[in-house]
């Protein structure tokens, strides 16, 4: 550490500065001397030296002006005063003007060394604050976010740009995107991050249970409420609250919800106090809400005060690139999590995962990989450690046509486009084959 | 003794002169102590003609104008420097007198004076004699060697 620290000397006499000088070198530090205010200004203007040391007594400009000019040019300058017995007085002036410290002269061998090693603590924090203050503005806590897809490189950027503000969003996408990791995403990386995020599942609570768990309730509210309790608008003071599911409440609280959200402030189920709370919202569902609201099912004034920003998570099947990304990472989670040797994926077995529509998204792969390594040999996964082919229930085709396109799409990908074999598969003869590839616009994969 | 050891050290021959030089001028009556730095430039520019290295080694208490005391200094990558046994003595502390410390005391700062000399700095190996020492107690925690460290930057 020694080494990379600079000393400016800054004294008249050149016994002093050269004597400083044999001190520091031999410490190992950078150092340069001045024989007086003027010239060391110059140095500073072209040189950055994280320590200056200077005698308060030097003809033309003193010390103390020195200081003054010094900290002008670089507030965050280390700037330790020299001076003798008879001018105390003067260097508690210097510390008021900014002096790191100072010293009488002459000091004990002790005194100096601990005196820079205290200047270079005070430089290396100021320089991991520096580093920790570039380390706020860069995305943290998105580790669970695996993806180098530019589907999902958007979705970063959404939440970069989304996270320092304090504005409502609302998360999109199907069941099992990660629409939770996301919101988690936007907290840890918001000025609020150093107060709670919490997580309300709007779908698997009742109308009044929900009510009781955003608001709290007060002691003898309803029968079971024999604690007063708090809501989880409260708890989430100064820092996120998450609605999971958000389609699914009652128009009731939905009611509730906008005045919530308007006012900041709210009344615990049977108290008659008004409770202030300042949190920040972030929503997520799997629903089409925009046609909810065209249906008179959700309440647009809602709906507009939620949807501030709105960040759409992109299913897997629109990111396969992810997929081997996702692999590693589950193997590597769920290895470490059995205590297992970390294990391989097979090729054939990686290929099938990437053919595969996943309309569970990444919690139905997560889950499958997870099964693998429990029932696999514990050296590789292969294909019959995964349960593709008998639980392909794709919920997302609504037509016939829909259904014919992707599992003839299934199978030439299954045999790398040899029609023979795939006309054969299928049970169909190849001119047939032929024919529906042209009436889908079927391509082989690049 | 502390031929052999500086031999040994820096695996050069080392050759040993007595003098007495007259340090009246080195002399400052304000602090009652010589002064280190102009002694050092005298030893310097007086004796290290026909060596690579030289050191002057004085009886009396060394300062420079910055500090109370110094047990030596040097030109870092130079041709000379200077150490005092003034200070190394137990007795100077109130402590009995011990001739195997003292010669221990003053092999180690001559050896750390002319490792300056030949470009080495303090080194935090609290082992290596390039360790800065502060006080008599800080010489006799460390050994008389170069750490590995020190020794390979020498090469």
């Amino acid at each position: 550490m020694a080494k990379k620290i600079s000393i400016l000397i800054v004294d008249d006499e050149e016994s002093v500065r050269d004597s400083l000088y044999n001190w520091f070198i031999e410490d190992g530090y950078r150092v340069e001397c001045a024989e007086n205010a003027k010239k060391a200004l110059t140095m500073l203007e072209s040189d950055i030296y994280n320590i200056v040391l200077a005698d308060i007594k030097m003809p033309g400009m003193d010390g103390l002006e020195m200081l003054k000019r010094i900290k002008s040019l670089r507030k965050e300058s280390i700037v330790i005063i020299m001076t003798a017995f008879a001018t105390v007085d003067t260097a508690v002036q210097a510390l008021k003007d900014g002096a790191f410290d100072y010293v009488t002269k002459p000091f004990d061998p002790d005194d100096l060394s601990h005196l820079i090693r205290n200047a270079s603590k005070q430089i290396s924090l100021l320089e991991e604050n520096e580093i920790l203050k570039e380390k706020v503005v860069s995305l943290e806590n998105v580790e669970d976010l695996i993806g180098n897809s530019e589907a999902m490189q958007n979705v970063l950027k959404e939440i970069e740009s989304v996270a320092q503000s304090n504005a409502s969003v609302i998360i999109t996408g199907e069941s099992g995107t990660g629409k939770e990791l996301v919101a988690r995403a936007i907290h840890a990386n918001s000025p609020r991050k150093f107060f709670p995020m919490v997580s309300v599942h709007c779908g698997a609570l009742s109308e009044s249970l929900l009510e009781s768990e955003l608001f709290g309730h007060e002691k003898g509210a309803f029968t079971g409420a024999v604690y007063n309790r708090k809501g989880r608008f409260e708890m989430a003071d100064s820092g996120t609250i998450f609605l999971d599911e958000i389609a699914t409440i009652s128009p009731k609280m939905q009611v509730e919800l906008l005045r919530v959200l308007e006012s900041k402030s709210f009344v615990r189920v049977g108290g008659n106090k008004e409770i202030t709370s300042d949190f920040r919202v972030i929503c997520a569902t799997n629903r089409d809400l925009k046609s909810m609201v065209e249906k008179g099912i959700f309440r647009e004034d809602l709906f507009y005060r939620l949807n501030v920003v709105n960040i759409n998570v992109p299913p897997l099947r629109e990111r396969i690139e992810d997929i081997p990304l996702l692999v590693d990472y589950f193997i590597k989670k769920y290895c470490l999590s059995m205590n297992r040797p970390l294990i391989t994926i097979d090729s054939s077995a990686l290929k099938r995962l990437e053919e595969f529509p996943f309309p569970g998204n990444i919690r139905e792969l997560e889950n499958m990989i997870e099964r693998a390594i429990v029932v696999g040999n514990g050296k590789k996964i292969t294909l019959k450690d995964l349960p593709l082919g008998k639980t392909v229930v794709n919920t997302t085709f609504e037509s016939l046509d829909d259904l014919e396109k992707n599992h003839i799409s299934q199978i030439l990908s299954k045999y790398s486009w040899n029609i023979s074999v795939s006309a054969k598969a299928l049970k169909v003869d190849r001119v047939t084959l032929y024919n529906k590839i042209k009436k889908y616009d079927l391509k082989p994969a690049k | 003794m502390v031929v052999n050891d500086v031999e040994r050290e820096f695996l050069l021959p080392v050759k040993t002169q007595e003098g007495h030089m007259d340090l009246s001028e080195f002399y400052d009556p304000s602090r009652r102590q010589y002064d280190g730095n102009r002694l050092l430039k005298e030893i310097d520019f007086g004796y290290s003609d026909d060596t690579i290295k030289t050191l002057g080694i004085f009886n009396v208490d060394l300062f420079i104008p910055i500090l109370t005391y110094i047990f030596g200094q040097a030109f870092l990558n130079g041709r000379a420097g200077i150490a005092s046994i003034y200070r190394l003595r137990n007795e100077r502390y109130g402590i009995k007198s011990d001739e195997k410390v003292f010669a221990d005391r003053i092999r180690k700062e001559v050896i750390h004076e002319l490792g300056h000399t030949f470009g080495l700095i303090h080194c935090q190996n609290p082992d290596c004699v390039m360790r800065s020492s502060t006080y008599v107690e800080d010489i006799d925690q460390k050994s008389h060697h170069l750490c590995n460290h020190c020794r390979l930057k020498l090469i």
